[in-house]
């Protein structure tokens, strides 16, 4: 793994789907804080083929990873404290997501009342399938 | 507090409760006609629907309480920008339970979570309208004599069909029930009430015809065919004639057969069937008020 600065905690953010490293750099609201984070884009990976991996420097309470189980679960979360991985941890999906993604029925209430949430519910554990509380219109995951 | 967003809402246990109430209230309406003495219901609908806002308020009527409301949303708050939430929190100072209809699907699930009083969906978009459903239960329970063991052919327009999707959802919860599926090809119910069907291992068959199954029928529930539902004219008029029901086509079915439509109808049933006793949409229509009147005795949390 490429080195880039030592992280004395925080998390390192392993086996993200090439290319979708920024996208979850937002979703985290990374952008909004003024830690270190490096963005790993492409790197040679024997089980992917090619990964992106995101390091951050950071309070390991500070960051709610719930949503990286929405986004994808098969993302390695490695806890670092002190300079050493201590825990790696296991992404499940999560049983709702507020304000993550939107709704796209444009005959959702959501589509009028701009101050809603917008909240989606796993419906379908086996399946993945995320649909919008108010709606029950399926999530498309991926934009 | 209990609020109603859709027909799943209630157990089938609790349905029971409920559909042996509204069926106490056909038998014996005088002892319910002051049970909401002094109660108001507000009928909030956002775009109208006459027929739905009726029943409604003739259920309350039934029950000796009041009714207050809008049938349409230029002549409410909303038409000067106010959020479903706020209304129903003013509405919940005027009264003690809201039935709203709304164009926006989830719009009633909204009202719900911030309202004081209990919410019924009276009908958002495509999405609900769990008080038909109950309808369409009650009527074949009462008629049919109970909710398992029968065929029931779904006719018309089985693709877009709101009405037609809730009620199979809510027919899973039974038990032997065998669905025809009688539409044509551009109508087909969609694949993912099949896949319903199939996890829950119903048997089912779907036909382009109706004279094809009408003979084996306990149960048959017409919908609308609307002209622009089809690719072509052509397409239309060959195909039209065999959804409509005739005199001839109820010759053929069975003597205890029973005709259920959610209606308003158009064409689809000819008014020459109105007579035969095995017409039931009517009758349909007023169980729709006994167990609008069992609703809200519920949600109430009243007895009888
Ligand atoms: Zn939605």
């Amino acid at each position: 793994m490429l080195n880039i600065g030592q992280i004395e905690e925080g998390f390192v953010l392993d086996h993200i789907r090439a290319g979708e490293s920024l996208d979850i750099y937002y979703k985290l609201g990374l952008d909004k804080i003024d830690n270190t984070v490096a963005i790993i884009k492409n790197v040679r990976s024997d089980k992917m083929g090619k990964k992106d991996i995101l390091k951050v420097e950071c309070d390991v309470e500070m960051l709610d990873l719930e949503v990286l189980g929405f986004i994808d679960h098969n993302i390695t979360v490695n806890v670092v404290k002190g300079g050493k991985i201590v825990e790696k941890k296991r992404l499940t999906l999560p049983k709702e997501i507020v304000n993550v993604i939107k709704c796209k029925n444009p005959r959702c209430i959501t589509s009028i009342e701009q101050e809603l949430p917008h909240i989606f519910v796993l419906t379908d554990p086996k399946h993945e399938v995320y649909r919008c509380k108010y709606c029950e219109e399926k999530a498309v995951k991926r934009i | 507090m209990r609020h109603l967003m859709s027909p799943l809402d209630f157990t089938v246990k609790e349905l029971d409760t409920l559909f042996n109430l509204a069926s106490d209230i056909e038998k014996h309406p005088g002892k319910y006609a002051h049970v909401c003495d002094g109660k108001k219901l507000a009928t909030c609908f956002y775009e109208p629907s006459t027929r739905t806002r009726l029943s409604f308020e003739a259920a309350m009527l039934n029950l000796g309480g009041s009714v207050l409301g809008f049938s349409e949303a230029s002549s409410s708050s909303a038409a000067k920008g106010e959020s479903v939430s706020d209304t129903i929190r003013v509405i919940s100072c005027y009264a003690d339970i809201c039935a709203i209809r709304h164009p926006k699907e989830g719009a009633p699930m909204v009202a719900a979570s911030k309202s004081l009083i209990p919410v019924i969906n009276a009908g958002d978009g495509g999405h609900q309208h769990p008080t038909q459903t109950l309808t369409d239960l009650l009527t074949i329970r009462s008629l049919h004599g109970n909710l398992n063991g029968f065929t029931i052919g779904l006719c018309g327009d089985l693709k877009f069909g709101r009405t037609v999707h809730s009620l199979i959802r809510a027919l899973l919860r039974y038990n032997n029930i065998h669905f025809v599926f009688i539409s044509p090809e551009e109508l087909r119910i969609p694949d993912y009430i099949i896949d319903e069907l199939n996890e829950q291992n119903a048997t089912y068959e779907e036909v382009i015809k109706l004279d094809d199954v009408i003979g084996k029928l306990d149960i048959l529930y017409m919908t609308r065919v609307q002209r622009e539902r089809f690719f072509n004219e052509e397409d239309y008029v060959r195909l039209k004639d065999f959804y409509i029901l005739t005199k001839e086509k109820m010759d053929m079915a069975k003597k205890s057969c029973i005709v259920l439509h959610p209606l308003p109808r158009v064409n689809e049933i000819s008014v020459e069937v109105d007579d035969d006793p095995r017409a039931c949409y009517f009758k349909q229509a007023q169980y729709g008020v006994y167990v609008r009147m069992a609703l809200i005795m519920t949600l109430l949390g009243l007895e009888g």
